[in-house]
């Protein structure tokens, strides 16, 4: 427990990707079996108990501390779980239990014991190990590792490929006895010919700006906007895996419990409109990151997958098929399958290319990003493969908007205030309506900082309040409403396009300009770009 | 003894202790800014705190400026004063009162933890116990300095290309961060912001061995990959740092010990290391002084009081103005 501990600790104050995977890495390296392999589920949520609740371990708390203490402390702290850790009384200079023995243990403690349980071991854990402890039990890691990093550091520390590894992980169970064995060598590849488990997505290149392909070489499709996924059945196990190979069934019983193809599937997961259309992207935003789904929710939400591929028919892998052939064998596959849950990807058909770009053009609808193109005798291969899948995003839309604040950044940009809060005109008042912490380059980074220091009016911490008087143009993929954000409105991955220093303020855009945005785009196809 | 603007005041013997205003005559425990004002007339304080008053303050340090070892006694007024050590930084006192057959001790700044830079607390039984409470919650328990100083190293030998930029405040956090790397083996050259040189050379006058070290104001700042680089928390922020080759961030002070704390202020590696007593340290040495009363200065005063009084021991807050519980 000693050395999870000390990784989620790390986790939690390191902000780059790389370093992230260098913690992740070293653990495994280091830490034995059964241990590690924990660990490494529990980062990937593979492994959540929720045998206790936040109240019975302040419960706990409170029967050793003072209340008037834990009040003061709580107040302090602010943080339950945090506070609980810090302040339970004794040096924690025992022997704290190993995680294997703590996962083995709470897997053979009923309800009614794990209070006594914790109790034991919280006596023998320093501070970190107490809050590493409260945090996997009470079911909420929330360190900033994605299931996706975390297989990456084990194939990085192990030198295998990423694609293999995940074609694995699914197959196998926690603590993953087989795979470490056998990437340290001690055992051959595990075989998983037989489990429900996803293949490694096949992926795009975006389209190099100027660059033109032989129309007859490619089919051309919509690029929807929602969640890529594989479905997987196998015999009777289902699942909907996303390309960061989440298992996310249990949030989209609709879909799982719809798809009877005794296969594999890649498509985009959606919404349907009250119209039988596609509804915009935070409708289905509603959907993610759920244990589990009302039925309200469903109703409301109702999800569907638009089928781009097929991977495995029966015994049948198809991956080597070339794409033309494997779309026969999707219509075949689709015909069988409940339309209310899945369609197929309608095929476009340019004429020339002078066609498909005016077609990308036209992508103006909130649920698409843009075109794909992918070569007709392409293989499904895992990976970003050169020359054979492209995306063409449509242009990003493009907004005139005021700094407000900045923030330091983290990492190598801790000196620099490089996050960027923005806003937009509402009745004489700059309402915030964006944060961007990219899309410049070093060189107006430095501006941009120097600007910031330069014209700070207010400081809280690490953020400092600017004049308003700095006008930046920032892209975005799209716009919608939202009633999270005070000023209405949320943009999808807005960036810092260029700095207007020559631009006055008062002439940046006003607040109706974005609601202008949603609803031609919710309307009508032929919007004019700003 | 009672509190007026200034701070303390010993009317008996006609002197403030660390006043926050300009006084006739001032008692300083020690040498940081918020308990050593400048320009009191006449300052009483060990050798080595008026000299590290010297070297911040200059002539502002005061008009006469009187030393007194640690352990002898000196009557001013119809009061006997005695300074013993504090264990804080180098020089830190607590300051003993003896008058009408009661005796008053005031902590100052204080901890109960070996420092390998500064002589150890020294308990003194007494009537009245004036106490700091800057981590006077129990949150705030610090671990041993030397898993603290194995994290930092530990975290080299896995990033062996950054530089390793520790925030450190310029008075006796520094050169105890020194000396513990010194004693966990570590030997390499330890880089400096210009700021923190004055006061490393005055500890190595003192007989503190910090081994190499080097400044890093003027260098180029490739060389320090893979390095430790002590600097004072403010310049972690500022343009000073980016010649690091990229840094990873570390800060040295008890307020890492909560998380939500040590975020807020872009860390990226906290080192739970203090000057000051943590939350175990304070409520053993009230017990340890026996006093019948206890007065709490400055930090979170309500928590320690509450501790008092359910012991049944007179307790309460003086909430002087003008400390700083940031700086730690
Ligand atoms: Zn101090």
């Amino acid at each position: 427990m000693r050395a999870f501990a000390r990784l989620l600790d790390d986790l939690v104050f390191m902000p780059s990707r790389n370093g992230k995977l260098a913690l992740i890495e070293d653990y495994l390296k280091r830490v034995p079996d059964p241990h590690r392999g924990w660990g490494l589920s529990a980062l990937t949520g593979d492994l959540s108990f929720h045998a206790a609740k936040p109240a019975m371990i302040r419960t706990l708390v409170e029967e050793r501390t003072d209340p008037e203490l834990f009040r003061l402390s709580y107040d302090y702290v602010g943080d339950m779980a945090e506070t609980c850790a810090l302040m339970w009384p004794g040096d924690g200079h025992g022997e704290a239990p190993r995680l294997g023995e703590i996962v083995d243990t709470l897997n053979r403690t009923g309800r009614s014991e794990v209070a006594g349980v914790l109790r034991g071991w919280l006596d023998r854990m320093n501070a970190t190990e107490r809050w590493a402890l409260i945090k996997l039990v009470t079911g909420g890691m929330r360190v900033g590792v994605s299931a996706r990093l975390a297989k990456t550091a084990f194939s990085r520390a192990f030198d295998r490929d990423l694609d293999t590894v995940e074609e694995l992980w699914h197959a196998l169970d926690p603590p993953f006895a087989e795979l470490f064995a056998w990437v340290e060598g001690r055992a051959e590849k595990p075989d998983v010919a037989n489990a429900p488990v996803m293949r490694p997505f096949m992926l795009a290149h975006p389209l190099e700006e100027g660059e033109e392909l032989d129309p007859s070489e490619f089919l051309a499709e919509w690029k929807w906007d929602g969640v890529r996924v594989q479905l997987v059945r196998r015999g009777a196990e289902r699942r909907v895996y996303s390309r960061t190979g989440d298992d996310i069934s249990a949030a989209f019983p609709d879909v799982i419990e719809a798809y009877d193809f005794d296969g594999i599937v890649d498509g985009e997961l959606l919404v349907r409109a009250a119209d039988g259309g596609v509804a915009p992207f935070n409708h289905l935003q509603q959907r993610l990151n759920r244990k589990t789904v009302s039925a309200k929710m469903m109703a409301r939400y109702p999800a569907f997958v638009r089928l781009y591929d097929i991977l495995v028919a029966g015994e049948e892998d198809l991956r080597e098929l070339p794409l033309i052939e494997r779309r026969q064998r999707l219509e075949e596959a689709v015909a069988g399958m409940d339309p209310i849950r899945f369609d197929i990807s309608e095929i476009l058909t340019p004429a020339s290319w002078e066609e498909i770009a005016e077609m990308r053009q036209r992508a103006r609808e909130a649920e698409l990003e843009g075109l794909m193109l992918k070569r007709r005798d392409s293989a499904y291969q895992g990976g970003r493969v050169k020359g054979l899948w492209f995306k063409w995003k449509r242009d990003p839309l493009t907004a005139d908007v005021v700094l407000m604040y900045a923030q330091r950044g983290h990492g190598k940009r801790s000196s620099f205030y490089s996050d960027y809060t923005f806003g937009a005109w509402r009745d004489g008042e700059l309402v915030p309506v964006g944060k961007a912490y990219f899309g410049f380059t070093d060189a107006e980074l430095a501006e941009l900082d120097r600007w910031v220091r330069g014209h700070t009016i207010q400081r809280f911490g690490p953020v400092r309040e600017v004049e308003k008087a700095l006008v930046l143009e920032v892209a975005f993929d799209s716009v919608h409403r939202s009633k999270r954000h005070k000023s209405g409105v949320a943009m999808r991955f807005p960036r810092i396009k260029r700095i207007r220093f020559d631009k006055p303020a008062k002439e940046a855009d006003h607040l109706e300009a974005f609601f202008k945005m949603i609803g031609e785009a919710g309307e009508s196809e032929s919007v004019a770009e700003k | 003894m009672r509190t007026d603007e200034s701070g303390l005041y010993c009317e008996p013997g006609g002197f403030h202790i660390d006043p926050q205003r300009v006084v006739e005559r001032a008692i300083v425990t020690h040498g940081h800014g918020d308990h050593a004002r400048p320009n009191n007339r006449k300052v009483l304080a060990t050798e080595a705190t008026l000299d590290i008053m010297r070297l911040r303050l200059g002539v502002a340090a005061g008009d006469t400026l009187q030393p007194l070892a640690y352990g002898e006694t000196l009557r001013i007024g119809e009061v006997d004063v005695c300074l013993v050590p504090a264990g804080h930084v180098l020089g830190s006192a607590q300051v003993v009162l003896e008058y009408g057959g009661s005796r008053i001790v005031v902590s100052g700044d204080y901890k109960r933890r070996r420092d390998p830079t500064c002589a150890g607390f020294e308990v003194v039984t007494c009537d009245v116990f004036i106490t700091e409470a800057t981590f006077a919650l129990p949150v705030f328990r610090h671990p041993p300095d030397t898993e603290e100083i194995d994290k930092l190293l530990a975290s080299l030998d896995l990033f062996p290309e950054r530089a390793h930029l520790v925030g450190v405040y310029g008075l006796g956090k520094c050169q105890r961060v020194i000396a513990l790397l010194r004693e966990a083996g570590y030997d390499r050259p330890i880089y400096l912001h210009g700021a923190l040189q004055t006061l490393c050379e005055f500890y190595e006058a003192q007989g503190v061995a910090l081994g190499p070290l080097r400044y890093a104001t003027a260098r180029d700042g490739k060389e320090m990959a893979g390095e430790i680089v002590l600097a004072p928390p403010s310049a972690l922020k500022e343009v000073w740092s980016r010649r690091m080759p990229n840094p990873r961030t570390a800060m040295a002070s008890g307020w890492m010990r909560v998380r939500q704390r040590a975020r807020q202020r872009l860390v990226e590696l906290p080192l739970i290391i203090s000057d000051h007593a943590d939350w175990d340290e304070l409520t053993q040495t009230l017990t340890e002084v026996e006093a019948g009363e206890i007065w709490v200065t400055h930090g979170r005063e309500e928590a320690l009081v509450h501790w008092a009084a359910q012991r049944g021991l007179k307790a309460r807050a003086l909430s002087l103005a003008g400390f700083e519980d940031e700086a730690e």
